[in-house]
């Protein structure tokens, strides 16, 4: 339209758009008047009056018909066309309430599962890390080691040399969770913080309000520069939001730090699973890390960082630079990085926290709202189809008035988009609600609740957009489809009984609750693998007993206990525990098998074993006190546990799994052989079975043990076997510890069970939401059954009726109506094995020793299905029991 | 319904163009004027003549204004704008383009018979 069309048409559209009614008066008066002076004229010719009017409206045509095709060639009022049928939409929707609630429902709770998971998604896998800058570069750096599948993480100087080296690296920080016991006034509690690189804040973009972030000394030196920055939070809540907090001094693990930044709301850290609360430079890791000063050991792995790669880089060429660089390292570090590399990660596979964890569960979820949204959708499809019927007449009057059939065809689009526009809002709404609800499925830990947010972005509100339309053409599409088929004479003429085409909408029913019932069986079965799949985890032995032995722990540093008071604390503790009455033994050790805490890790040689060249001999292991196999329940296979004379004073000694021994001993007996670990040399003293370490998936691996005694460190878990219930335990050793020291506070104290039931979380979580979401796609498959049957027994009235007058009996009417049922239900179920057997597969990795195509399963989830079928036709069923013979013969 | 389907598409257009560029007129004495010039052989139904008028006049080829005829009653009375009287141009020297080349292919056809 150029400027001049504009300008002449302007006075014209501001009417159309102000003053409708008027300008369609005019309309309805040009018309008239015409037909009043062709009336005119043919009684001037001599005509009758009555028979002017009638050969002038012949000759002019139907006016309601004309006013349309004169509105339509208006033109140009597509908008208020829409704003129209969005009116006419909503008066039709508030005209059944009933169906418009059930319908907006349906597609809230699809919509809405889907809005859920993928603001978790986007919360916790793509932008995890609120107010940091340019998240969308950001990538994760840890190590790899050869022959190991699993990442590690990299050691402080060869972090260094990458962070110097990187040239396509914007940025590179490290941030390593680590915790501490902080005590403001008399008040004591477990916090998580985060050891950090100098140029941490600057990095992500994050700056503190109140004084400032690292300097880049201060990433330098032995416990040289105790400051922390501490969270909004912790400012807020347990210093009282002073703001003269600046340069105030905190005593975190006992070293007093020197408060010298706050950052902003809103900042969480950078560690997908908690929120961190304090930052403290990588200078002070000693204080917080075990195994002492490690700033300038190429050999100590326990760096967690992340890049943020220079605009227009991508992973895989700043991936090439850094194993260059890694190569290089390898090449002039032998001793120590020999075997290793080093890896970047998306932010949503990072391998140190908790997004790769929940990586392959969200994929899942992905997969299963999706499922989800499409039973929903069928199931509105399904009522619209049924209101579509039932407005036939409305649609065949419309048409007949002048209506065109793209226009009718728009405004039931326009109905579908309201249903589906109000359940996106709904949705949305949903997932408002549930966006931090994910951490709830999660264990908590000393107290401590995850901090997994679901973020509602742009994105995840576009997304919700995108499925709202694509909802609106699959719900919208099948009463609009029925408009095509709709004949104007017949469908004007027929009253419901008699319908051409019900056979044919009856089969677009019946074919969208078979996808209903198929797609929920392919949840069910998925659901039910899914628990198998969990009971085996959960049930199979992790190579140590689970359910007579506690666990618990006293951290010593945060009280001020040297390494000789520590020593000394924990005989005295042990035997006090020992006496305790239902206590068979107690063991201190650094770490607990399957927890977050890493093993330590060391370069070894054994006498004898040649590696080949490029192979990373390090493996993991644990600091463990005497009595450690017992109490646990780790068989001996031959030589002797640690004993109390096994201390610095006496000859370093170990003991080796299984599985070392197969891999450097070649099967031999090792004991009495020599084994370097760093640099002293220790003699074998005994071989223990395999047993779980890190993970319940994990397969047996080399691990060996050395006495805490001989690598001590103040913090360590106490393992207790005991017969007595955790709850008199617990009671039992606050008791004693208090006795000791009142000072000293407990960790929480849990069965190992509870600990193995920890790691497995993310299969329970995976197992919860495909429960739920299962569930919910077994009730909607339901009602849509429901709806087609009792649909199709009120139609089929006369043909039951008359059955019953040829003498039938209410049974068998109830079995021809659940038979129908049952043969929508198998048609279902039949392409839901099909799909199944394709889909379940994908389960992958959140399966454990499950076959995807396990029968079990699939029988189960068909005796689900079935049970279900039958209910929902049973109120249809029993309806038509009730059809009175003599009444429907009279109405026909 | 009742399109006519026998008329040169855009043919109505221009003769109403025609008809009105003379003097504002209303619609009933429009179609007067189009049944007298084409002698009905254009069979232009009234149906057909108003949503053509409401389309010019949405194209900004016409204008409307209610004005009192000459009975005394208001009626909407159609006349020509500038950018109408320019269509109107292009289209007759279209038309004479057109039906020029037809009439010429036309007589070739004859002469060769």
């Amino acid at each position: 339209m150029n400027f001049e069309q504009w300008l002449y048409t302007l006075p014209l559209r501001l009417r159309l758009r102000f003053r409708r009614k008027q300008v369609d008066q005019e309309l309805k008066d040009e018309l008239r008047d015409h037909l009043e002076q062709q009336i005119n004229d043919n009684v001037a010719r001599g005509m009758s009056h009555e028979d002017a009017r009638y050969r002038a409206t012949r000759a002019l045509g139907g006016i309601t018909q004309i006013e349309q095709q004169c509105r339509e060639a208006r033109g140009g009022n597509a908008t208020e066309d829409f704003v129209q049928d969005v009116r006419y939409g909503f008066r039709q929707l508030r005209r059944s309430p009933g169906f418009s609630a059930l319908a907006i429902l349906c597609l809230t709770l699809g919509i809405g599962a889907n809005a859920v998971v993928f603001s978790w998604v986007e919360g916790i896998l793509f932008r995890p890390y609120p107010a940091v800058t340019h998240q969308e570069r950001l990538v994760a750096l840890a190590g790899t080691a050869r022959g190991e599948s699993r990442p590690t993480e990299v050691s402080w100087p060869d972090f260094l040399d990458v962070r110097r080296s990187c040239t396509l690296c914007d940025q590179l920080f490290a941030s390593k969770i680590t915790g501490s016991t902080l005590s403001i006034g008399d008040h004591a509690e477990s916090a998580r913080g985060s050891i950090v690189s100098a140029n941490y804040f600057d990095a992500i973009g994050v700056h503190p309000i109140l004084g400032r972030g690292f300097e880049a000394d201060e990433e330098v030196g032995s416990n040289a520069h105790p400051v922390v920055v501490i969270s909004y939070q912790l400012w807020r809540d347990r210093f009282k939001g002073d703001p003269l907090i600046i340069g105030k001094v905190q005593r975190l693990d006992n070293v007093p730090h020197t408060i010298i930044g706050v950052a902003p709301e809103g900042f969480y850290g950078t560690f997908v699973g908690w929120a961190m609360q304090f930052w403290v430079p990588a200078s002070m890791e000693e204080n917080f890390e075990s195994g002492g000063y490690k700033l300038e050991d190429r050999g100590a792995q326990w760096v967690e960082s992340y890049v943020r790669l220079k605009p227009g880089a991508t992973r895989a060429q700043a991936q090439q630079e850094i194993s260059a660089i890694a190569k290089r390292l390898e090449n002039r570090y032998p001793a120590t990085n020999r075997g290793r590399g080093i890896g970047l990660w998306p932010l949503w596979q990072t391998p140190f926290n908790n997004a790769g964890v929940l990586l392959p569960t969200l994929e899942i979820m992905l997969a299963v709202v999706a499922l989800v949204l499409l039973i929903a959708c069928a199931n509105v499809g399904n009522l619209l189809l049924v209101r579509s019927f039932a407005r036939r007449h409305e649609m065949s009057v419309r048409l007949a008035i002048g209506a065109s059939r793209s226009r009718l065809f728009r405004q039931l689009l326009t109905e579908g988009l309201i249903l589906s526009a109000l359940g996106a809002a709904g949705g949305l709404l949903v997932a408002y609600c549930c966006r931090h609800a994910l951490a709830l499925l999660l264990p908590v830990r000393s107290g401590v609740a995850m901090y997994l947010p679901g973020k509602i972005d742009w994105r995840v509100i576009a997304v919700s957009a995108g499925i709202c339309l694509g909802a609106t053409l699959i719900v919208g599409l099948f009463p609009a489809l029925q408009t095509r088929k709709l004949e104007l004479a017949s469908a004007l003429k027929a009253e419901s009984s008699s319908v051409a085409g019900a056979r044919g909408r009856a089969r677009m029913r019946s074919g969208l609750v078979v996808l209903q019932v198929s797609l929920s069986f392919v949840l069910l079965a998925g659901g039910v693998l899914l628990l198998e799949s969990l009971q085996k985890i959960r049930t199979t032995s992790p190579g140590f007993s689970t359910t007579s032995v506690v666990q618990t722990g006293v951290s010593l540093v945060p009280a001020g206990y040297d390494v000789p008071r520590a020593r000394a604390f924990q005989d005295e503790l042990i035997d006090r525990v020992r006496a305790l009455s239902g206590v068979e033994s107690a063991a201190f050790a650094r770490v607990t098998p399957l927890g977050y805490i890493a093993y330590s890790s060391a370069p070894i040689a054994v006498d004898g074993y040649q590696p080949a060249p490029d192979e990373q001999t390090t493996v993991d292991f644990n600091q463990v006190g005497p009595a450690y196999f017992a109490t646990l329940g780790i068989p001996l296979l031959s030589g002797r546990e640690f004993s109390r004379g096994d201390d610095d004073n006496s000859p370093l000694v170990a003991i080796v799994n299984r599985a070392m021994v197969a891999r450097y001993w070649g099967g031999q007996d090792p004991i009495g052989r020599r084994l370097k670990v760093k640099d002293g040399w220790a003699r074998v003293v005994g071989v223990a079975a395999d047993s779980r370490y890190e993970s319940m998936r994990e397969s047996p691996k080399p691990f060996f043990y050395v006495p805490l005694r001989q690598d001590f460190t103040r913090g360590p878990v106490l393992n207790i076997r005991t017969t007595q219930s955790l709850s008199s335990i617990s009671a039992a050793l606050v008791g004693v510890v208090h006795t000791l020291d009142s000072n000293l506070a407990l960790y929480e104290t849990i069965t190992l069970q509870e600990q193995v039931n920890r790691s497995t979380s993310s299969q329970r979580v995976a197992v919860t939401l495909v429960t739920i979401l299962g569930g919910l796609a077994l009730l909607l498959a339901a009602v849509g059954l429901y709806g087609v049957m009792s649909y199709a027994v009120a139609q089929s009235k006369r043909e039951l009726g008359l059955r019953m007058a040829l003498g039938a009996g209410a049974p068998n009417l109830l079995g021809l109506v659940i038979s129908r049922g049952l043969s929508l239900t198998a048609g279902g179920v039949l392409f839901g094995i099909v799909a199944g057997l394709a889909l379940t597969r994908f389960l992958g990795k959140l399966l454990y020793n499950v076959n995807p195509h396990d029968p079990l399963a699939f029988g189960l989830a068909l005796g689900v299905m079935t049970i279900t079928a039958i209910a929902a036709c049973l109120l249809p069923a029993w309806r038509a029991t009730r059809t009175d013979p003599a009444q429907v013969l009279r109405d026909s | 319904m009742s399109k006519p389907a026998d008329l040169v598409q855009g043919t109505l257009d221009l003769l109403i163009l025609k008809i009105v560029a003379l003097e504002p007129l209303n619609g009933w004495a429009i179609s007067q004027r189009l049944k007298q010039i084409s002698s009905e052989v254009l069979g232009v139904s009234d149906g057909s003549l108003y949503p053509a008028l409401h389309k010019l006049e949405k194209l900004g080829w016409i204008t409307a204004q209610w004005r009192s005829s000459e009975n005394n009653r208001r009626a909407k009375f159609y006349s020509m704008t500038r950018l109408g009287r320019k269509q109107l141009e292009k289209e007759t020297d279209n038309w004479n383009r057109i039906s020029a080349a037809i009439s010429a292919i036309v007589k070739l056809k004859e002469a060769r018979t």
